[in-house]
């Protein structure tokens, strides 16, 4: 059963076209891994279809029901929760405040503050210190966490590993295992590829606004991947058609 | 001496008592209101009108008033501060300036030139007094303008830390979009905020008609003490604008003993001597603070 | 590259505003020598208006230019009057009295600026009020002033009425020609630039090596200057001064409904906003306070639905620079065609 549902979706910055005719549908327990270079319009894609940008044209539909016009907090109510780039802590409020700042839109389910401490066990000993102090991986861990106290049915992960040091993310993701064994459905910006082909169970690849590639990541190599991030495809597809 | 110095302690209680809800919409949703001395009188004026035509107590008046200012400032939020929000920093000084006028100019057409007082409406309580120690007395109503005051600001002040509501506030102060994000909803909270601030600018109101007396014009002075108790105190602390107050009403009482018109005078220039000190205490950062201070300034 | 600079051009002088300045010089004759063929109301009426350009003029340039809205303005006006009283009391002639006087208060606005120009937004704005209100009650404290009872400028009546009119008159004119042509240079020159470069972004100014405490500070001082003119001169012209009429806020309102309306930030939006202003006041100050209400309104109105003013409105539907501050881009041809 489709969870999520995009299509035609425009996205302007004033005049500029940031994504460009976008259409995707993903499936409960789809782990998608969202691939493309900077100012191929992947955080736009996500900030629209979290409600923080609204599209210019196409529509959005979250287990069926049209969210296109809603406003954001409507859209976590209705089951979508984005970790956004930068993580946009409330840096003034503690890590306990922030976390229960997440469950604003009071859905039900198995997520509540023990079990984030759970399962980011770093945080609970941050529990009352005041996020804007933090290490950014606990920062990180608290946007998580903050997303996932209103047990959403879709999780976006923007850029979760940005600014942060090798061995962190390793933790990051570490903690987020638990997260992927669950059904929820994710979808995922991540620049290391090897991690993304890991983790994903899907990919699909974004490039001057467009898809340019989704498909299960058992079907994909590499260089497929690679060719789609740089738009190489096109120029090899051009060749052919010249040949 | 001693007498003067627990007048001043009393008097500081009504000024931070007016600043409440200043205070409150400076700290947390970053306008700084100068309409808040107009809407003020406004409160007043509708406490008399009730005590004078339908014989209400004042206190029970403040049972209607308080949520038609909460309604009020429901409607300010939604009809001015929000939009004018997005206009950046500058533009809430200039529709809120333009209220201030609106609000005292129909006060004065509905109203009239004649100064007001809700001190006859109260019966004995405006002239009992208790006696601290031998001939130091102190009036009832300010003894219960400064709890009031301590209580108010006690409470809003657990309300932002320990409600859910208040958090919310707190992170649509902050950043109104990412709230979005997080499942608030940032107009609901940034309306909410504002009624409180107007429901105690409500009790403000009633304080000012008790205290002494009002008439349509009188929201400017009380702009002003609001505005220097808060800054005096420390934006963005609650319980700072209190000592605020009480710091504001000591320097007005020496600025009268050293001149017979210096009562105000004193106030004001403490304020400006408090500036200085906030300058070259925060010499180090002058630079990133000229930046804080005008980046938004457009 | 070289097609680009090729096909367009970076100028200030357009055909209109060559028109404009023209027709201002004209208007400004015309004006000069009305004393011969109007009424005396009428000079008086036009002295009002002369006023309101300077002080709209003036914010304008604070706010419209330096990005710092005052509710405080009075402060100034009223020190312009203060001073003139108080150097006349020493016996020199009221009209070099005015002069100095503006002078003085540009001067005292230098400190003041050090310690305001360092509040934000909203506290800059109400800290003028209390600088206002501190200047206030000083001047109440001056004995020769007699607190609010007020004083008259009495040395006024060694000139006959008819001559004292026509000198105010013309002296209000100069006064106002001159503060606008000194802004007028000043918003044109290096400075200037700087200046519009602050209100467009701050940060990428100063990484240019634009300074803009400095800036700030010689816009701060000259509004002052020009409102101490004002100050001083509606002092001539009303003989009384009453500290708490020169110092009410209420023209701070005044300033405010003119800047908003005529176009905040523009050049002649000031000036248009104040002859609307002295329109509005001739044909409804009668009406009182729904008068005063509805310029709160108006006020309101125009920051959240027009808040480039009439004048913003105009140049962005017609394309108008009368007087230009800033620099146009345009096209080859488009010149090439205007020229013919």
């Amino acid at each position: 059963m489709s969870c999520l549902q995009v299509n035609n979706l425009d996205v302007r910055h004033g005049q500029l076209a940031a994504v460009r005719g976008v259409s995707m549908t993903l499936n409960k327990g789809d782990v998608v891994a969202l691939i493309g270079a900077n100012g191929a319009g992947k955080t736009t894609f996500l900030r629209a279809i979290s409600g923080a940008h609204s599209p210019a044209a196409g529509t959005i539909q979250l287990n069926g029901n049209e969210i296109t016009k809603l406003s954001s907090h409507k859209r976590v109510a209705a089951g979508l929760a984005l970790v956004p780039e930068g993580r946009k802590l409330f840096s003034n409020m503690t890590t306990e405040e922030n976390l229960l700042l997440g469950a604003t839109s009071a859905r039900s389910g198995e997520w509540n503050i023990e079990k984030i401490f759970q399962v980011f066990p770093n945080l609970s000993k941050r529990r009352h210190t005041k996020t804007g102090t933090m290490s950014g991986g606990e920062q990180q861990a608290t946007a998580i966490g903050r997303a996932l106290m209103s047990n959403p049915d879709i999780l976006i992960l923007d850029e979760v590993s940005l600014g942060l040091s090798p061995l962190v993310v390793d933790q990051v993701y570490q903690n987020l295992e638990r997260l992927l064994a669950t059904d929820t459905t994710i979808i995922l910006v991540e620049q290391d590829l090897s991690r993304a082909m890991k983790v994903a169970n899907r990919a699909i690849c974004m490039l001057e606004g467009e898809i340019v590639l989704d498909k299960p990541m058992s079907l994909v190599t590499r260089d497929e991947i690679t060719d789609a991030y740089f738009g190489l495809h096109k120029i090899r597809t051009h060749n052919g058609d010249a040949a | 001496m001693t007498n003067q110095i627990i007048q001043a302690i009393l008097l500081g209680g009504y000024y931070a008592l007016l600043a409440c809800g200043l205070s409150f919409m400076f700290s947390v949703m970053k306008i700084i209101n100068l309409a808040h001395g107009s809407l003020l009188v406004l409160a007043g004026y509708l406490l008399w009108f009730l005590a004078e035509h339908y014989h209400l107590s004042p206190f029970v008046g403040l049972l209607i008033v308080t949520p038609l200012m909460m309604l009020i400032g429901w409607a300010l939020q939604a009809f001015l501060l929000e939009k004018s929000a997005r206009g950046g920093e500058l533009l809430p000084i200039l529709t809120t300036f333009g209220l201030a006028i609106v609000i005292e100019n129909l006060l004065f057409e509905h109203f009239g030139a004649n100064t007001r007082s809700l001190a006859p409406y109260i019966g004995d309580l405006s002239w009992q007094s208790w006696e601290l120690f031998s001939g130091v007395y102190v009036g009832k109503t300010s003894v219960y303008i400064l709890v009031t005051a301590i209580i108010i600001l006690g409470s809003l002040q657990l309300f932002m830390k320990k409600t859910p509501l208040g958090r919310q506030i707190r992170a649509t102060a902050h950043d109104p979009d990412t709230a979005g994000i997080v499942g608030i909803n940032p107009k609901k909270a940034s309306a909410i905020a504002a009624a409180l601030a107007m429901g105690t600018v409500a009790i403000s109101g009633l304080a000012l008609g008790v205290r002494g007396v009002f008439d349509a014009y009188s929201g400017g002075p009380q702009l002003l003490f609001a505005f220097e108790a808060t800054i005096i105190g420390g934006v963005g602390s609650l319980w700072g604008t209190l000592i605020g107050g009480i710091i504001l009403a000591l320097a007005q009482t020496i600025g009268a003993n050293i001149h017979p018109q210096g009562f105000l005078l004193g106030g004001h220039i403490l304020f400006i001597i408090i500036l200085l000190i906030r300058l070259v205490l925060a010499k180090g950062g002058v630079s990133h603070r000229m930046k804080a201070a005008f980046g938004g300034a457009k | 590259m070289s097609q680009w600079t090729n096909s367009v051009t970076i100028q200030r002088w357009t055909p209109s505003s060559r028109y404009a300045i023209v027709f201002a010089g004209l208007v400004l004759v015309l004006l000069a020598l009305a004393p011969l063929f109007a009424s005396n109301g009428l000079l008086d009426r036009l002295t009002a208006l002369f006023i309101y350009v300077i002080l709209a003029a003036m914010w304008n340039a604070l706010a419209g230019y330096g990005g710092l809205i005052s509710v405080g303005q009075q402060a100034f006006f009223g020190l312009g009057a203060y001073f003139t009283i108080r150097i006349a009391d020493l016996g020199l002639d009221p009209f070099i009295s005015v002069a100095l006087a503006a002078l003085i208060v540009g001067v005292i606005s230098y400190p003041i600026s050090l310690v305001m120009l360092r509040l934000k937004g909203g506290e800059f704005a109400i800290g003028m009020w209390v600088v206002a209100s501190i200047l206030h009650l000083m001047v109440n404290l001056d004995g020769l002033i007699q607190g609010e009872t007020g004083i008259s400028l009495v040395s006024l009546n060694h000139y006959d009425s008819a001559q004292r009119l026509t000198i105010i008159y013309l002296l209000t004119l100069g006064s106002m020609a001159g503060l606008l042509a000194l802004l007028f240079f000043v918003l044109r020159s290096k400075t200037g630039s700087a200046i519009q470069a602050i209100r467009d972004n701050e940060e990428a100014a100063t990484s240019v090596g634009v300074k803009p405490e400095k800036t700030k500070q010689l816009l701060f001082v000259i509004a002052a200057f020009g409102i101490g003119v004002a100050g001083a001169l509606w002092l001539t012209s009303a003989t009384t001064f009453l500290p708490k009429t020169y110092f009410s806020v209420q023209w701070s309102a005044y300033m405010i409904f003119m800047v908003l309306v005529g176009g905040i930030g523009k050049f002649e939006g000031a000036i248009l906003g104040a002859i609307i202003f002295f329109l509005v006041e001739t044909w409804f100050s009668s009406t009182g306070v729904w008068y005063l209400v509805s310029l709160g309104a108006i006020a309101i109105a125009f920051s959240l639905f027009l808040p480039k003013g009439i004048w913003g409105e105009l140049e962005r539907r017609f394309n108008w620079h009368f007087l230009p501050v800033g620099y146009q881009v345009v096209e080859k041809n488009k010149i090439n065609t205007d020229k013919k």
